[in-house]
């Protein structure tokens, strides 16, 4: 297939490219600008390892083409941390246990990113509910609950301060 | 400090005990080596016991880390693999010239590129990289294409035509067992790749004196661990600037077991080992199902050989299933006596397992499934026969709990039938029965610390047992179980003298700690394990230490991340080679302080006087850890900056100050190499003689140096409707000797609890023909965040007298007692025995029916199985778009296959 040149906007950097239009987001965010923290964890759009908001919602790259994408802002998992420090949520994921293996995180970043963006004080059934997109075989979720209410916390404290 | 409270004394004895002055003797002569257990086992740490993140973390969160499939090389090209549609066939013809002819194939291999066999078991080489004659599953691998891109080398795949001979298949293991001819291998008559048959103490005895016998059959389906990374390789060769040709091949690949890679990889290849680097990259997730050579691993390293480039493969989700190595269909028939004092009298299991087409971990897990009846309970009388039979399905390996859970399932559910049939409570009856160590059990297992008790009053106490226990709603309900599991194996699998771990420290003038070892972290935080013990014992901060691991040309040989070992065996190895540089730390140092090595402390990045002594903190405690110590690494003296002495101003300082009251952390370094003229220390761990086991054949699985516990309860409901089971919440309370960091430790129990709740409920590989019906993650039904209940993890610590810091096990271990919790917890609910898992609502309906005389619901009455368009209940095949394989007209599975177990009784 003929590759066409296209422009992805990405953690708020432009980035031409040349990929085939049929080239899935997933596979042009790892091979073609080597954004590797977005994983695959399935063949059929199940597991939520690839989730990356595109214009500030969660969707899997895994299922969407690419070429789709030009004009709009997708933000990985690369774009989580801030000024070269982790986010409250990345820190928080690291102290209470969230992340074992850490390969379904990237994923789980940027659904709970998104979460907390609509709904900053969530309650416990909300965060269960809102995580349901997205598989982990380690953890048994119950450490990232802890977790999320730790960046929570930290949020509003941080801001607290800040003020 | 060796807990006593663990070791009480033994009442009259079924128990061969070893005199305490004996086993000194034993222990001696197994080795003399072991921890030793002053200050090492003091209460007082800095960083043993507290929770801190991983030492990956930030990787981890932020995508930085690198995992398999993240790397990429210069010229690399994919390699895709062709899997065979049918279960059992000869190949007769392969062509691959149609498929080498496409534009961007540079090579297509099959099998008789590489024909040595190999396998993780000596006794069981019976696989090849790709396959010879005949293919024994669908989803066998048949050949290998390496082309410059995914989408090129998985239409190439189309091109290569191969003629097969289709062969009568077994799917079940029962009948399987009963074949006499188209043998799955030649070499196992009647199909069955092992068994085994024990006899411990006298059990026809044991019945006799029994006041009550139950006797079932269970089954628990297949289960695979869908660890969230697919398997992925990356092989190259080195060019040799000697010869000018490919030398050395480095193999990236998403393994528990780098070192076995490297040996299996040098079997088939025909390379030397030294000539085989073996690296291992961040690992998603494992569960067992990296720890043994994958195919993928071997076919990218010769299709790298013969493409004379570097080819990644990645296995899609639907191949890790077929890769698979789970936990096989097992099926118990149990018999259990006691007496109407609770007392167990004998126990009796005959245990199939369905291994699937190849050996694997099979001679080790049939083994397993016997031996671990014993070392929970007191049982005086035990019979075991155990069958590892060969089927036309992919293959059975390790899976968490290897071996343990299904059998467990049955024991647990059966003891729990048997309480209530003698009017005694479930938690009761499993208190009545405990052991009491120190003791070797009737099969030859030591136990040493034993936290089982304190784990059984933790989970009655927390989730209010003796208040609620048959006082709730009808449709509510609770159980208890109990497991247990080995902190390693105290038999390597392949037999030789050789440690089975060695861990090497090499500590600079800057002060750096780097640690190598091969323990291979596959997200279960065996990094952070060996940093915090190298921090601990040198008393430096865990900024210092720099953990290079799981690189067969850096570190040291470990044997792999298996059967819940590393941190008692690394540990320990860690522990020592850190106790070795530390005492040659201590001896420069304390001539510098003018008193003897034993009488320093090493704390917070600053080696000081013991209590009583004279000093600047005669008191011996650290300050508050992040607090600099003052003048002690500011750049006071010229040439003296932080991190660095420089060796003249060493002297001159020296001959300025005199003795040392006290030394930096970086100063004690610098004065150690100054002295001993390198500072490097190593350590390495082999189980105590002691705790390899009896005599019998097969004693040697099953012994390991610790065991750990675990004791749950759980709270369902059972919509009686529907069938239905929600499980609300989960005490697990489990013995992990001490929490080296706690929150890890929660995590790895709450992990193996959520895992064998994902078995007791929904989890299930549905076969069709030998076609995976469901091979996907939501047909396989993972259990996501809304499916999963609370799990209260409760941490019990019996610190064991060999772990390092007293600790054993916790990964596994709790896995096992979570199905049994579950089933006894529905009989509370409803009243119902399911001896079947998973107990989906098919089943629990059919055993309500039952229980009711109703007449049972078959709900995919005159549905075909194997179109999935019309079959959604598990799922379908994604790739498999007609009807099942093609059968054989003999094949004994077209005939009517025999009716489920569930609701038996
Ligand atoms: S890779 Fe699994 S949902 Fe996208
Ligand atoms: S941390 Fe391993 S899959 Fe979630």
């Amino acid at each position: 297939m003929k590759k066409e040149l296209i422009e992805l906007r990405v953690n708020g950097r432009s980035h031409e490219i040349a990929i085939e239009p049929s080239k899935l987001l997933l596979d042009a965010l790892r091979q073609d600008l080597d954004l590797t923290g977005s994983k695959r964890g399935c063949d059929d759009s199940s597991c939520g390892a690839c989730t990356v908001q595109v214009d500030g919602t969660p969707m899997l790259s895994c299922t969407m083409l690419a070429a789709s994408c030009e004009g709009q802002e997708i933000t990985t998992v690369e774009g989580v941390s801030e000024h070269g420090s982790l986010a409250a949520i990345q820190k928080a994921y690291g102290d209470w246990g969230g992340s074992q293996c850490g390969y379904c995180t990237p994923g789980f970043m940027m659904t709970v990113r998104h979460l907390l963006s609509q709904n900053p004080n969530p309650t416990e059934a909300e965060i269960r509910g809102g995580l349901s997109s997205n598989l982990c075989r380690c953890t048994g979720y119950s450490q990232m609950y802890q977790a999320i209410k730790a960046a929570i916390d930290a949020e509003q404290k941080g801001m607290a301060a800040s003020r | 400090m060796r807990s006593k409270r663990e070791w009480r004394r033994r009442g009259e004895t079924k128990f061969l005990v070893i005199p305490s002055a004996a086993r000194n003797l034993l222990l001696c002569f197994a080795n003399d080596e072991r921890p030793t257990t002053n200050d090492d086992f003091m209460t007082d740490f800095s960083i043993i016991g507290k929770s801190i993140a991983m030492v990956d973390a930030a990787g981890k969160t932020t995508g930085s880390g690198k995992y398999t499939d993240d790397l990429s090389v210069p010229g690399m090209l994919i390699g895709k693999i062709l899997h065979s549609p049918y279960p059992h066939a000869r190949i007769k013809r392969i062509d691959t010239s149609r498929a080498e002819k496409l534009d961007g194939v540079v090579t297509v291999v099959v099998g008789s590129d590489a024909p040595n066999p190999y396998g993780i078991l000596p006794v069981g080489h019976d696989e090849y990289a790709l396959a010879l004659d005949k293919v024994r599953y669908v989803g066998d691998n048949v050949a290998c294409v390496a082309a410059v891109d995914e989408f090129t080398a998985e239409r190439a795949l189309e091109l290569i035509d191969v003629e097969y001979e289709l062969l009568p298949a077994y799917f079940d293991p029962e009948d399987s067992m009963k074949a006499e001819t188209n043998l799955i291998h030649d070499n196992k008559p009647n199909n069955i790749e092992k068994d085994y048959h024990h006899v411990f103490g006298d059990p026809e005895k044991g019945f006799a004196e029994a006041d009550r016998i139950a006797e079932a059959r269970f089954i628990a389906n297949e289960v695979t661990h869908a660890a969230m990374e697919p398997h992925s390789t990356l092989a190259a060769f080195e060019i040799d600037p000697q010869t000018g040709n490919p030398g050395r091949l480095i193999v990236q690949s998403s393994t528990q077991v780098p070192y076995y890679l490297q040996h299996k990889l040098s079997l088939v290849l025909e390379m030397q080992m030294s000539q085989i680097r073996v690296i291992k990259p961040l690992v998603g997730g494992g569960f067992g199902g990296k720890s043994e050579v994958i195919p993928l691993e071997i076919i990218a390293a010769i299709a790298a050989r013969k493409a004379k480039a570097p080819v990644k493969i990645t296995y899609t989700r639907e191949e890790v299933f077929w890769a698979h190595r789970g936990r096989p269909r097992t099926i118990v028939d149990l018999k259990t006596g006691v007496k109407n004092d609770g007392s167990i009298t004998a126990v009796k299991a005959r245990v199939v397992q369905d291994g699937g087409a190849y050996c694997s971990y099979g001679v080790v897990t049939i083994l397993y499934s016997g031996a671990l009846l014993g070392a929970l309970y007191d049982i005086p009388n035990i019979q075991y026969d155990g069958y590892r039979v060969l089927t036309n399905k992919p293959v059975c390996g390790a899976m968490r709990g290897h071996g343990t859970v299904n059998v467990r399932f049955a024991f647990e559910t059966q003891l729990d039938e048997l309480a209530a049939a003698i009017g005694m409570d479930p938690a009761e009856i499993r208190q009545h029965n405990l052991l009491k160590p120190p003791c070797v059990t009737v099969n030859g297992l030591r136990v040493q610390s034993y936290g089982l008790p304190e784990c059984i009053e933790k989970v009655v106490e927390r989730s209010g047992w003796r208040q609620r226990k048959g006082k709730m709603p009808r449709g509510r309900g609770l159980g208890v179980a109990c497991s247990h599991y080995v902190s390693g194996a105290a038999n390597s699998i392949i037999r030789s003298d050789m440690p089975h771990s060695t861990v090497n420290i090499k500590i600079d003038r800057d002060g750096g700690v780097v640690v190598y070892t091969g323990a291979s972290d596959i997200g279960q935080g065996s990094d952070t394990m060996v940093a915090q013990i190298t921090a601990e014992t040198l008393g430096c901060t865990i900024a210092r230490v720099r953990v290079i691991a799981a690189d067969t040309d850096l570190t040291p040989i470990d044997i792999g991340s298996y059967s819940s070992r590393v941190t008692f065996m690394n540990g320990n190895a860690t522990l020592r080679a850190a106790q070795d540089v530390k005492k040659q730390i201590a001896t420069a140092a304390a001539r510098k302080m003018n008193c003897e090595p034993g009488d320093l402390i090493f704390r917070s990045d600053v080696v000081s006087k013991k209590n009583g002594l004279q000093g600047p903190r005669g008191d011996g405690r650290p300050r508050p850890s992040g607090q600099a110590e003052p003048g002690s690494a500011s750049p006071s003296v010229s040439g003296h900056v932080e991190g660095q002495i420089l060796r003249g101003s060493l002297q001159q300082k020296r001959k300025d100050e005199g003795p040392k009251e006290q030394l930096s952390f970086e100063e004690a370094v610098v004065a150690a190499i100054d002295f001993h003229g390198a500072l490097s220390g190593t350590g390495s761990y082999a189980p105590p003689l002691d705790a390899r086991g009896g005599k019998h054949k097969g004693a040697g699985v099953g012994p390991s140096p610790a065991y750990s516990y675990s004791a749950q309860v759980a709270e369902v409901s059972v919509d009686e409707e529907t069938g239905e089971v929600t499980v609300h919440k989960v005490w697990a309370s489990h013995d992990c000797g001490r929490a080296l960091n706690p929150v890890s430790v929660e995590g790895q129990i709450i992990g193996s609890v959520w895992m064998g709740m994902g078995q007791a409920l929904t989890e299930e590989m549905v076969w069709k023909d030998g076609m995976l019906m469901n091979p996907g993650l939501l047909e396989y039904r993972s259990p996501s965040s809304v499916e999963s209940p609370e799990v209260e993890a409760i941490i019990v610590e019996s610190i064991d007298p060999e772990g390092p810091f007293g600790a054993k096990e916790c990964s596994e271990g709790s896995l096992a007692a979570t199905i049994p919790a579950i089933s006894n917890a529905i009989y509370d609910a409803v009243g119902v025995r399911l001896h079947e898992c998973p107990f989906t609502p098919e089943r629990v309906l059919a055993a309500l029916r039952a229980k009711n005389n109703a007449k049972r619901i078959n709900l995919t009455e005159g549905v075909d199985p194997t179109s999935p368009a019309r079959f959604r209940e598990h799922g379908g095949s994604l790739w498999y778009r007609g009807k099942g394989p093609e059968r054989h007209p003999l094949d004994p599975s077209r005939t009517e296959t025999p009716a489920a177990v569930a609701g038996d009784d």
